[in-house]
């Protein structure tokens, strides 16, 4: 009878040595992490397990998740082998959770890690990732802000020609002299865009002239925003000027929301009118060369400034005069001589110099095989 | 006091927003996004005044019986249009959609198509080979046509896509990436300029 016994636990033992064998040696997920997402507001949690050696029979992963206090159960998608993290972004902030990585194998067969130490999501207030960025920021913000207040003891500050620039009283000049008004558009942009704010600073420095000159100046806009502050700087230039009866209200006014609406009311403006001289500044897309053909064919004297720079090349093909990207910014300071405003070209330059030497220095290093300052740009991109 | 109040909101709100982008903590995105669907909501006040200048514009027009006068009362028919059938029928009735389809997005397409034509007039005036400029220009371009269609590569065994792609690679994306380098540092300086106050003629002209 003990024989027997002992021939059943033998066989029984053997039986499920065999199984385990037969069950393709399925390993369990080895050194299982679980950490808090870095540089995140606290909604994911990270887990990390290594990667399943070549015949393990493995054919994906399951991740399983545990409350404090909870049951275990089954998110996301069955994960392909391969896959060495997970994100779990569906966590609640504050709660602690512990994690199992189960291989699956063809066969259904299923192994299970260990369970992780319990962790929590938690939000960081500095991202880590963006530290070059930060400093960067920091550098050319410091360099700007310095000559800014450098410039207010009135030393000279050069700047170069920037013959769109210079041609602004020259439009407004014939303008005046041929009858006829001055067309200014600033673009599809809305109030937010910083390409929008510089069109209507030049735009401003255009209006005290042609208050000066009594030439007419017809403004269209495309957002309604833009239509409210444009009245309001015409306005202010008109007075300032004292020439508020110059002012008419009607020559600034909404056209259309639609872009390619707005290209034809613009386009018909043109040719009914026949302005003397065109303004397009500010952000545009597909209507640039309809507008800046058209512009041409009416004989007007075109200046156009865009960052766009997909545009740029169809404004310098049909325009007088164009403000290639950084010359659009530059207006304000160049029309108006303000010492502050012409300081912040300067700190600009220094940003540019440092920017063109650390791109100078990166191609030598690169050379002979040193990256680390591509590296360093990549990241800070 | 009208311009203290919004150049110190600028200040506090630009130089918070910046901070926002350096931190992912719930409570500072919070900020972000509160502040985003503040700027929103200006949007359909704006809006409501953009329609009262169009309306003032086009009824002054009828007035004075100005030039194509009449085009004023097919601005103000469309309008009242699409306005009633938004109002009484929502914009997802197949009368609003039938309108949209078949007039507004066939008059759009008909200004984008007119755009072939406008690239063909300024291809030719900046394409005359006056200057060394031009000719350089001329040439490269008739390069980058024919590495764009089959026949330029067939005739030239593959080099004319070969050496477009390296012109697109090489000397464009140099030209492209210097005028974005300066675009965004001129972006940056702007920024500056208006959260410290010193460029506030957006705030109506002068100081």
């Amino acid at each position: 009878m003990l024989k027997i016994t002992q021939w059943i636990v033998v066989t029984l033992v053997l039986c499920l040595s065999v199984g385990t064998a037969f069950s393709q040696g399925l390993a369990p997920p080895s050194n299982v992490t679980a950490v808090d997402t870095p540089n995140d507001d606290g909604s994911s949690i990270t887990i990390k397990w290594d990667a399943a050696s070549e015949g393990s029979g493995i054919s994906g992963y399951q991740i399983l998740r545990q409350i404090a206090g909870g049951d275990l159960e089954e998110i996301g998608e069955l994960l392909p082998v391969g896959t060495t993290t997970y994100a779990d972004s569906s966590i609640e902030k504050g709660n602690l959770y512990t994690y199992i990585v189960r291989a699956v194998s063809e066969t259904e067969a299923t192994v299970d890690s260990e369970q992780t130490a319990p962790v929590k999501g938690t939000g960081e207030w500095f991202h880590t990732g963006k530290t070059a960025l930060f400093i960067a920021m920091l550098l050319f913000s410091t360099a700007i802000v310095w000559n800014i207040y450098n410039a207010r003891s009135g030393k000279d500050i050069f700047v170069r020609r920037i013959p769109g620039l210079e041609a602004v009283d020259e439009a407004i000049g014939r303008a005046t002299e041929m009858g006829r008004s001055i067309l200014y558009s600033t673009g599809l942009g809305g109030v937010s865009g910083v390409a929008t704010i510089a069109s209507m600073t030049i735009l401003g420095q255009v209006a005290r002239r042609t208050a000066d000159y009594e030439t007419a100046l017809r403004v269209p806009c495309r957002d309604p925003i833009v239509l409210n502050v444009v009245r309001e700087m015409v306005k202010t230039a008109y007075l300032e000027e004292g020439r508020p009866d110059a002012y008419n209200e009607d020559d600034i006014f909404f056209l259309t929301g639609s872009q390619f609406a707005y290209a034809a009311g613009v386009e018909g403006m043109m040719l009914r009118e026949k302005p003397a001289a065109i303004f397009l500044q500010g952000t545009f897309y597909a209507e640039s060369l309809i507008l800046a053909e058209t512009g041409n064919s009416v004989g007007a004297i075109q200046i156009a400034g865009t960052d766009s720079e997909h545009q740029l090349p169809f404004f310098i093909a049909a325009c007088d005069y164009t403000l290639i990207g950084e010359e659009l910014y530059a207006a304000s300071a160049y029309l108006s001589r303000e010492p502050m405003l012409l300081g912040s070209l300067r700190g600009q330059d220094w940003g540019k110099l440092l920017l063109f030497a650390a791109i100078i220095l990166g191609v030598v290093l690169e050379l002979f095989g040193v990256s680390w300052i591509t590296t360093l740009l990549q990241r800070v991109s | 006091m009208k311009r203290q109040v919004p150049l110190v909101l600028c200040f506090v709100f630009g130089i918070a927003m910046i901070f926002t982008q350096f931190s992912p903590h719930s409570f500072s995105q919070g900020i972000y996004e509160e502040v985003i669907s503040w700027a929103l909501i200006i949007g359909p006040f704006a809006l409501v005044l953009a329609t009262v200048t169009l309306i003032q514009t086009h009824t002054t027009r009828i007035r004075r019986r100005t030039e194509h006068w009449q085009y004023s009362l097919v601005v103000f028919a469309g309008l009242i249009i699409m306005v009633l059938i938004g109002i009484f029928f929502t914009p997802q009735n197949s009368v609003f959609e039938w309108l949209y389809n078949n007039v507004q997005l066939p008059m759009d397409a008909t200004m984008f198509s007119l755009l072939a034509f406008f690239i063909a007039s300024a291809a030719y005036r900046a394409f005359r080979a006056r200057t060394f400029e031009a000719s350089l220009l001329l040439i490269t371009a008739l390069i980058v046509m024919m590495g764009n269609v089959p026949i330029g590569d067939l005739l030239s065994n593959d080099t004319a896509s070969k050496a477009r792609q390296w012109i697109l690679d090489n000397p464009n994306l140099s030209a492209r990436r210097g005028i974005i380098l300066g675009v965004s540092l001129g972006v940056i300086s702007q920024s500056i300029r208006i959260i410290l106050g010193i460029e506030r003629s957006y705030l109506g002209g002068g100081d």
